[in-house]
């Protein structure tokens, strides 16, 4: 059994048990159904899915088992923004039927919109409320929702989960930090959701201002996604805030998060297999890969109304982990994603990703979890620095520990990700500290 | 033995004279100041009369200072003074991590030495006839 950690809580809760411990059988034959009726929804309603089935010489009647579903085409990201904005829509946009849009930053290109009916809307709203469940939370909890409002998928959709799950919501949204802390207290809030940065940041405040949030506040778990969160990271928020952390995963592009959550006993994310289908993919041939190994995460979506996908590229890295989990939920689980295939860095040819940084910095006590890899070149070669700021506590009067730190963490980089780096000791709260997703790359190669 | 203000400093422009301004701005005045660099980063260590208040004023406005025991010993300000001392360190086996000097007022000089092993230290120092002054000596 892996160990988890943060706070012991009560008796496992969940939110749809009929659901959520579903017999595999029983389940199975409820995503072919949906995956047939997704199918033809997107046949009928999407030229831009007529056409690509069409050209595969495919029908959605030839979905006659779940593993039909490797006969249909992939979605791309590209193809989200070719779409550009609602050409991926099965049902248009002035019909009365869509009740909301949400659309990622397009900072890459076109932004990415995804239309969401009431029913959308209260689909993602229970995958959510699962998390909330999933930390031990229920109908008397007050969920603090510290991820940004607006377009991202993040503060609505944790939004929705509280609505659903009948809890008492504090809608935050992100930034004004003191605030968040001084209510976090005043109200007994029980459930924080927001990013892992956020959250750290959050705790750091609170020490701070003078508290000990893990004996004084009332809270008791954490949700947090939309960025990547080491073992590391996570206890030092579940020591600080005194919780209970789950990973929850999801993208905008499929729903938002909710699309899979870890439960209380931390060792994989259960997928709403109810609501998507999850194939893992070897990146470069698309065929499945055996059971536990990792690959790219592919996506298809089973109660969508109003923007339906079929086999969703995500880009993510991660694997299906076998066997059964203790909480009794047959849903099965993913892994922590692995990296991004976009955000992997290349680095003198060698693939590597931020989060491995972290995984290092992790196990060196004198530094905190703030970092920054900024990648330049020198001459013709790649050159990596990684700031990084010591703790309070760290001893830098005498110049050869700095140096002693230095070189450590330096051959630890390069026998675990073979990549040779210099590292760059700042100055306190010289790392910028983030109050949505955290910059934690700097790429100023070609520049 | 007396408090050394110890700064982490960015070797960034402007980074040193910021932190004059801000000891200056609280009427902290130094006794001595000196600054080992590398090429990322600088420590400057600092001997002033209220080391507290500095160590305070400093982290409020965002610096990374720490206080450090050392010893400052007054030495005879002639030929071969310092000399005399470190033999006597050595000796007894006892590493130096770092050392630096200043002259007070009149003709006095100050040895300023970073020695972990405090007691020895303190016993080696006044068995060669030197003395380790104490905070209301080295400020009075």
């Amino acid at each position: 059994m892996a160990e988890t950690t943060g706070r012991v809580l009560g008796a496992e809760k969940y939110f749809q048990p009929e659901i959520e411990k579903m017999g595999r059988a029983e389940l199975e034959a409820l995503q072919l159904e949906r995956l047939q009726k997704t199918v033809a929804n997107c046949y009928e309603n999407i030229p831009f899915y007529k056409q690509l089935l069409d050209e595969a010489e495919l029908n959605p009647a030839d979905i006659e088992t779940l593993d039909d579903l490797q006969k249909l085409p992939f979605t791309l990201k590209q193809d989200m923004r070719a779409t550009y904005p609602f050409d991926l829509f099965a049902i248009p946009v002035n019909d009365g039927r869509v009740q909301r849009l949400h659309a990622s930053s397009g900072t890459t290109g076109n932004a990415t919109v995804v239309g969401y009916t009431q029913n959308d809307i209260d689909v993602w709203g229970d995958t959510f409320a699962r998390a909330i469940a999933q930390v031990g939370g229920d109908e008397h909890s007050i969920l603090q929702v510290a991820y940004g409002y607006g377009l991202f998928t993040g503060g609505l959709g944790a939004h929705e989960g509280g609505i659903r799950m009948r809890a008492t919501i504090l809608p935050m949204s992100s930034g004004n930090t003191k605030r968040q802390v001084q209510m976090m207290k005043d109200f007994g809030v029980d459930i924080l959701a927001c990013t892992p940065s956020y959250a750290l940041l959050i705790a750091d405040t609170a020490i701070e201002l003078g508290y000990d949030p893990a004996n004084d506040f009332k809270i008791s778990g954490a949700i947090l996604g939309a960025e990547p969160c080491s073992e590391g990271m996570r206890r030092e928020i579940e020591e600080k805030l005194g919780v209970k952390v789950v990973d929850i995963y999801g993208l905008s592009e499929v729903m938002g998060p909710g699309v899979s959550c870890e439960c209380r006993y931390q060792s994989g994310l259960h997928v709403a297999e109810d609501h998507f289908i999850i194939e893992i993919l070897d990146p470069d041939t698309l065929e499945p890969v055996p059971e536990g190994e990792y690959g790219e995460v592919v996506f298809t979506t089973l109660s969508k109304e109003c923007s339906p996908l079929i086999r969703y590229r995500t880009r993510d890295i991660s694997r299906i982990l076998p066997g059964t989990c203790e909480c009794g939920r047959t849903l099965r689980r993913m892994d922590r994603i692995q990296g991004r295939t976009d955000d992997m860095l290349i680095i003198r040819g060698v693939n590597v990703f931020p989060s491995q940084f972290q995984e290092v910095l992790a196990n060196f006590d004198e530094v905190t979890s703030y970092y920054q890899i900024i990648l330049s070149n020198k001459g013709p070669l790649d050159y990596v620095t990684l700031k990084v700021e010591t703790v309070p506590e760290f001893d830098f009067d005498e110049i050869r520990k700095i140096e002693d730190l230095q070189k450590r963490i330096n051959s630890e980089l390069k026998s675990n990700l073979q990549v040779s780096v210099d590292v760059n000791v700042v100055e306190p709260k010289s790392i910028e500290r983030s109050e949505g997703k955290a910059r934690r790359v700097i790429d100023e190669r070609g520049k | 033995m007396i408090d050394q203000i110890t700064v982490f400093l960015e070797n960034n422009k402007g980074r040193l004279a910021a932190l004059c301004r801000t000891l200056g701005d609280a009427g902290i005045s130094m006794r001595a100041l000196t600054v080992a660099d590398t090429a990322q980063y600088g420590v400057a260590r600092i001997i002033a009369d209220t080391p507290a208040k500095a160590y305070e004023t400093l982290n409020e406005k965002g610096f990374r200072a720490s206080l450090t025991k050392v010893f400052a010993v007054q030495v005879p300000d002639h030929a071969g003074g310092l000399a005399t001392l470190l033999d006597a360190f050595d000796n007894a086996n006892i590493n130096v991590e770092y050392a630096y000097c200043f002259v007070t007022q009149g003709d006095k000089a100050v040895d300023v030495l970073r020695i972990d092993n405090h007691e020895e230290a303190e016993r080696i120092i006044a068995a060669a006839g030197f003395i380790s002054l104490k905070p209301q000596e080295l400020y009075a």
